[in-house]
C-alpha cells in the first residue's frame, strides 16, 4: 500500500505552528516513515503535485493568492484541517478587522508610518505581481470546507502528531481539556 | 451662579479630585471617574497630570481608562445618554427609543451632537430589565422610556437643565414576593450583637451548618471560603462585597442595595469579623452610580450607631470599616479576581489561579469576595441560626433565591423562593402565557425550552445566579435574544484569552449565516465541536460565552435545522470581486489582475 501524502502551506499566519510540526522532533523520523510529503516549507516543494490524502492549513486568509491557494488545496486534498488560531479565527492578522479599513491600513503602512522615510510620493505598492488584499482578514472555514480543526497557538507538537495519527489510522482521537494551549 | 468653578482651570480641578482620593494605584478608578463625570471625557492632559500625580507611567493609566466603557479619551457630551441594548430592552421597544433619541439631538448612536452638548451610546444591560426602556444619563436612571418622554429630555438637555430636572427618572424596586431574605425581622444592631458575642470561628461554623453557598452564580461553600482566608497568615484581610451584577438580566442586587442595604453592610461585618479583616470594600458597578448618597448615609449612620469604626458592634479590639468602590462599566469585573484588579486601579482582566484570593487577593493579602445575597442570608443565619435555614430549600440547596424576571411577563421584578421551585411554578407567579424559552442565569447560563420547564431550580438540577429572562412565541428567539447575548459577550470581553476574544467572532458570523438563510448542518458540528476550546478561556465568563447558541442548538434544535440549507454540501458567501474592492481602489488596480 503506498503512503498517504501530506501538503503543508502558511497563509496568513506566522509560520508558528509550522515551527510547532518542526517540534515534532525525532518523531519526524517516525512521521516520514508513515507519510509521505508532497508540498511544504518543510522540505521546500513549492508547488502540489499529485492528489493528496492530507492537506494541513497553517494561517488565514489576507489576501486574493491565500484563496487561490487554499481553493488549490480543498481541490486536491482528501482531508483539509485547519492548523492553529489564525486558520480557525484569523488570528493575530485579524486584529485589523473592525478595527481600520484596509485603506486606512495601507496609508499607515506605506505613508503615516514613523518608519517610512522614503515615500514621498505617498505611493502604495500595486505591481502586478502583488496578491492583492481582502477586506478583511477571513478564517478558512469561511472560504472553503474544512473537515477538521487543530486549535492553539501554536498547536502544541503533541497534539499535531495525535491529529496525524489518528488521521493515518483511521482511529478517533480524544481532545482533553490540557492539549489547547494559546499565546 | 459660581464663577469661581468656571474659572476654575483644568489643572486645579484635577488636583482637586486627585486630592480627594488615595494617592496610588488604588485611587485611580476613582479619579478617573471623578474626572470623567466633571470633564465628561478624560484628556491627555488630565492623564499626564493623574501620571505625575499618583507616580503611576502614563501607559498604564491609558490601560486602565481604555477599559471601561464608561471612561472615555474624547468628549462624550454635556449629556451622555447611554441607552441599554439589552435582549429584553429590545423586546420592549428600545429601538424606537433609539430613533427618537437620535432624531430630537441630531446625531446617532456612537456619536456627540456638533455643539457636544448631548452624546449617545449604547451601553449593556444596566439593571434594569423590569423596567424596559432605559438609559442612564449622567449618572442619572430612566426608566420604561416613551417616545414622547424622550422628546421632553432631550428639550430640556437643549435648554441646559440641570440633571435632577430632566423629566422622568427614577427606579422601581418591584419586590413582588418577598421572602426570608428580604423580610425586615430585627435591627442591625441585635444582628450584629449576637454575631460577635460568639467566637470567629464559631460563626463560620454556624454558616458551615447552614450549609449557605454563593448567591453570585458558581455556588461555592460560604464558610469553606471564608475557613481558607481565615487560615493565611497575613497582616491585613479584606472581605469584598460583589456588586458588580452585570449578567444581563439580573437586578437582585440593585433592589438589595436599595431596600436592604443595612442587612447587606451586617453581613459584610459579620463576614469581617469571622475572617479578621479590618476593612470591607463594596464593589458596585458604576451603571448604580446613582446610589452612592444613599449607601453613603447607610454607612454613616450605622457609623454614628457604633456598627462600624473602632469597636464596631461594640466588640471591643474588632475595628471594621466599609468604603464604596466603583467600577467603570465592565462585565468582566463581575469575576472575583477581575473585580480586585478593577478595585486596585487596574484593567479588569481575571487573574491566573492559583493562587486565589483567599490566599492573595486585595493587593496581595488574603481576601474574600462575597455576593451581596450571600452576605445578606449570613445575616439572617446569624440571626435566627442554620437550624432555621437549613430547613429551607432543597437538601443540597438550602434556603432562599432572590430571582430578577424580566421579558414577556405580566409581573417583572423580584421574587424570593425557596430553592426547589420549579420553572413552570416560577412562571404562574411571574404571569408568562405562551412562553418559547425561558434564559435562565442570563446569557452565561441556558435557554431552556418547555420540555424542561418541570425543571426544580437548585444546585442539584438548574442552579442559578438568579436571573430569568421569559421569552414568549412573538419573539424570534435566535434573532432577538441569541444573536443579542452572543454582541454582548463580543463587545464584554476583557481580551486576555484568545477563545474568548476571537472564537465569539467565528460563533457569531456562523449565527448570522444561519439568519440570512445559508447555515448547512455543518455549520452546527463546527459550532459544537468548538465549544472544547471556549473551556481553556481563564475565567467562568469566557468559558461560557458561547452557551447562547451552543444552549439553543441543543435545546431548540428544530428552531435551527428550519432555517438549514439541506440541499448542499459546503455555502461560502465569500466573494473575491467585494472583498479586493477597496484595497484596488486605494492602490490603483484593477480587480482581478495580479496574484496569479
Amino acid at each position: 500500500m503506498n503512503k498517504p501524502l501530506i501538503a503543508t502551506a502558511s497563509l496568513a499566519g506566522c509560520f508558528g505552528c509550522h515551527m510547532s510540526i518542526m517540534d515534532l522532533d525525532d518523531r519526524i523520523m517516525q512521521l516520514i516513515e508513515l507519510v509521505e510529503f508532497n508540498k511544504s516549507p518543510i522540505n521546500d516543494i513549492k508547488e502540489l503535485s499529485k492528489e493528496c490524502d492530507i492537506g494541513l492549513i497553517e494561517g488565514g486568509c489576507a489576501n486574493s493568492d491565500n484563496i487561490r491557494l487554499l481553493k488549490e488545496f480543498r481541490k486536491n486534498c482528501r482531508v483539509l484541517v485547519a492548523v492553529g488560531e489564525c486558520a480557525i479565527m484569523g488570528g493575530l492578522p485579524a486584529m485589523r478587522n473592525n478595527n481600520a479599513s484596509i485603506s486606512e491600513c495601507l496609508q499607515e503602512a506605506y505613508i503615516d508610518c514613523v518608519s517610512v522615510q522614503t515615500n514621498d510620493e505617498g505611493l502604495i505598492p500595486n505591481d502586478e505581481e502583488l496578491p492583492m488584499l481582502l477586506d478583511q482578514v477571513y478564517p478558512c472555514h469561511e472560504i472553503v470546507k474544512i473537515d477538521y480543526f487543530i486549535p492553539g497557538c501554536a498547536p502544541r507538537a503533541d497534539l499535531i502528531w495525535d491529529v496525524l495519527t489518528a488521521l493515518i489510522s483511521g482511529k478517533k482521537m480524544e481532545l482533553s481539556y490540557e492539549c489547547f494551549k494559546f499565546d | 451662579m459660581n464663577n469661581l468653578k468656571i474659572r476654575q482651570t483644568e489643572s486645579a480641578a484635577i488636583a482637586a479630585i486627585i486630592a480627594s482620593h488615595n494617592k496610588d494605584s488604588t485611587g485611580l478608578m476613582d479619579i478617573l471617574i471623578d474626572v470623567q463625570e466633571r470633564f465628561r471625557f478624560v484628556s491627555k492632559k488630565a492623564v499626564n497630570i493623574i501620571a505625575e500625580a499618583i507616580s503611576i507611567p502614563i501607559s498604564e493609566i491609558e490601560q486602565t481608562l481604555s477599559f471601561y466603557h464608561f471612561l472615555s479619551r474624547t468628549p462624550t457630551g454635556r449629556y451622555t445618554v447611554y441607552l441599554n441594548n439589552s435582549a429584553v430592552a429590545g423586546m420592549m421597544g428600545r429601538d424606537k427609543i433609539a430613533r427618537a433619541f437620535e432624531k430630537e439631538a441630531g446625531c446617532k448612536f456612537g456619536t456627540v451632537s456638533e455643539d457636544g452638548n448631548i452624546g449617545l451610546f449604547n451601553t449593556p444591560c444596566i439593571g434594569m430589565n423590569d423596567q424596559e426602556p432605559s438609559a442612564i444619563i449622567n449618572q442619572r436612571v430612566f426608566t420604561r422610556l416613551s417616545g414622547e418622554q424622550v422628546i421632553k429630555i432631550v428639550r430640556a438637555m437643549k435648554n441646559g437643565a440641570a440633571i435632577d430636572d430632566l423629566p422622568g427618572s427614577g427606579v422601581q424596586s418591584n419586590i413582588i414576593r418577598p421572602g426570608p431574605i428580604l423580610t425586615i425581622e430585627a435591627p442591625t444592631a441585635e444582628i450584629l450583637e449576637k454575631s460577635v458575642c460568639r467566637g470567629p470561628d464559631d460563626v463560620i461554623a454556624e454558616v458551615r451548618a447552614a450549609n449557605l453557598r454563593g448567591r453570585g452564580g458558581a455556588g461555592f461553600l460560604t464558610a469553606m471560603k471564608w475557613q481558607l482566608c481565615r487560615a493565611v497568615e497575613a497582616e491585613r484581610r479584606y472581605i469584598f462585597c460583589n456588586a458588580d451584577e452585570g449578567e444581563p438580566g439580573t437586578f437582585k442586587d440593585r433592589v438589595i442595595l436599595t431596600e436592604r442595604s443595612e442587612l447587606l453592610f451586617a453581613g459584610m461585618v459579620i463576614a469581617g469579623y469571622a475572617i479578621g479583616a479590618a476593612e470591607g470594600v463594596l464593589y458596585l458597578r458604576y451603571e448604580y452610580k446613582y446610589m452612592t448618597e444613599h449607601l453613603e448615609n447607610v454607612l454613616r449612620q450605622m457609623r454614628e450607631a457604633g456598627l462600624l469604626g473602632r469597636a464596631a458592634a461594640s466588640k471591643k479590639g474588632f475595628d471594621f470599616d466599609i468604603r464604596l468602590q466603583f467600577g467603570g462599566g465592565s462585565y468582566v469585573c463581575g469575576e472575583e479576581s477581575a473585580l480586585l484588579e478593577s478595585a486596585e486601579g487596574k484593567r479588569g482582566e481575571p487573574r491566573d489561579r492559583p493562587p486565589f484570593p483567599v490566599e492573595k487577593g486585595y493587593l496581595q493579602q488574603p481576601t474574600v469576595v462575597n455576593n451581596v445575597e450571600t452576605l445578606c442570608a449570613v445575616a439572617k443565619i446569624m440571626l435566627k441560626g442554620a437550624d432555621w435555614y437549613r430547613a429551607l430549600g432543597t437538601a443540597q440547596s438550602t434556603g432562599t433565591k432572590l430571582l430578577s424576571v424580566s421579558g414577556d411577563c405580566g409581573r417583572p421584578g423580584i421574587y424570593e423562593i425557596e430553592w426547589g421551585f420549579t420553572v413552570n411554578d416560577i412562571l404562574r407567579l411571574v404571569d408568562a402565557k405562551d412562553v418559547q424559552a425561558v434564559q435562565v442565569s442570563g446569557p452565561s447560563g441556558t435557554c431552556i425550552a418547555p420540555k424542561e420547564f418541570n425543571r426544580r431550580l437548585a444546585y442539584e438540577d438548574l442552579a442559578t445566579g438568579g436571573s430569568m429572562i421569559v421569552i414568549d412565541n412573538r419573539r424570534d428567539l435566535l434573532k432577538d435574544v441569541v444573536l443579542n447575548f452572543t454582541d454582548f459577550f463580543i463587545s464584554e470581553s476583557c481580551g486576555s484569552c484568545v477563545p474568548c476574544r476571537a472564537m465569539t467572532i467565528q460563533y457569531k458570523k456562523k449565527l448570522e449565516k444561519i439568519l440570512r438563510g445559508n447555515g448547512i448542518g455543518a455549520d452546527i458540528d463546527q459550532m459544537l465541536s468548538w465549544e472544547k476550546v471556549m473551556r481553556v478561556n481563564r475565567c467562568g465568563l469566557g468559558q461560557t460565552a458561547a452557551n447562547p447558541i451552543l444552549s439553543t442548538i441543543r435545546n431548540f434544535s428544530k428552531l435551527y435545522n428550519s432555517r438549514l440549507r439541506g440541499d448542499i454540501e459546503f455555502v461560502s458567501e465569500f466573494d473575491l470581486s467585494a472583498a479586493v474592492r477597496e484595497s484596488c481602489q486605494v492602490s490603483n488596480r484593477v480587480p482581478g489582475s495580479g496574484g496569479k
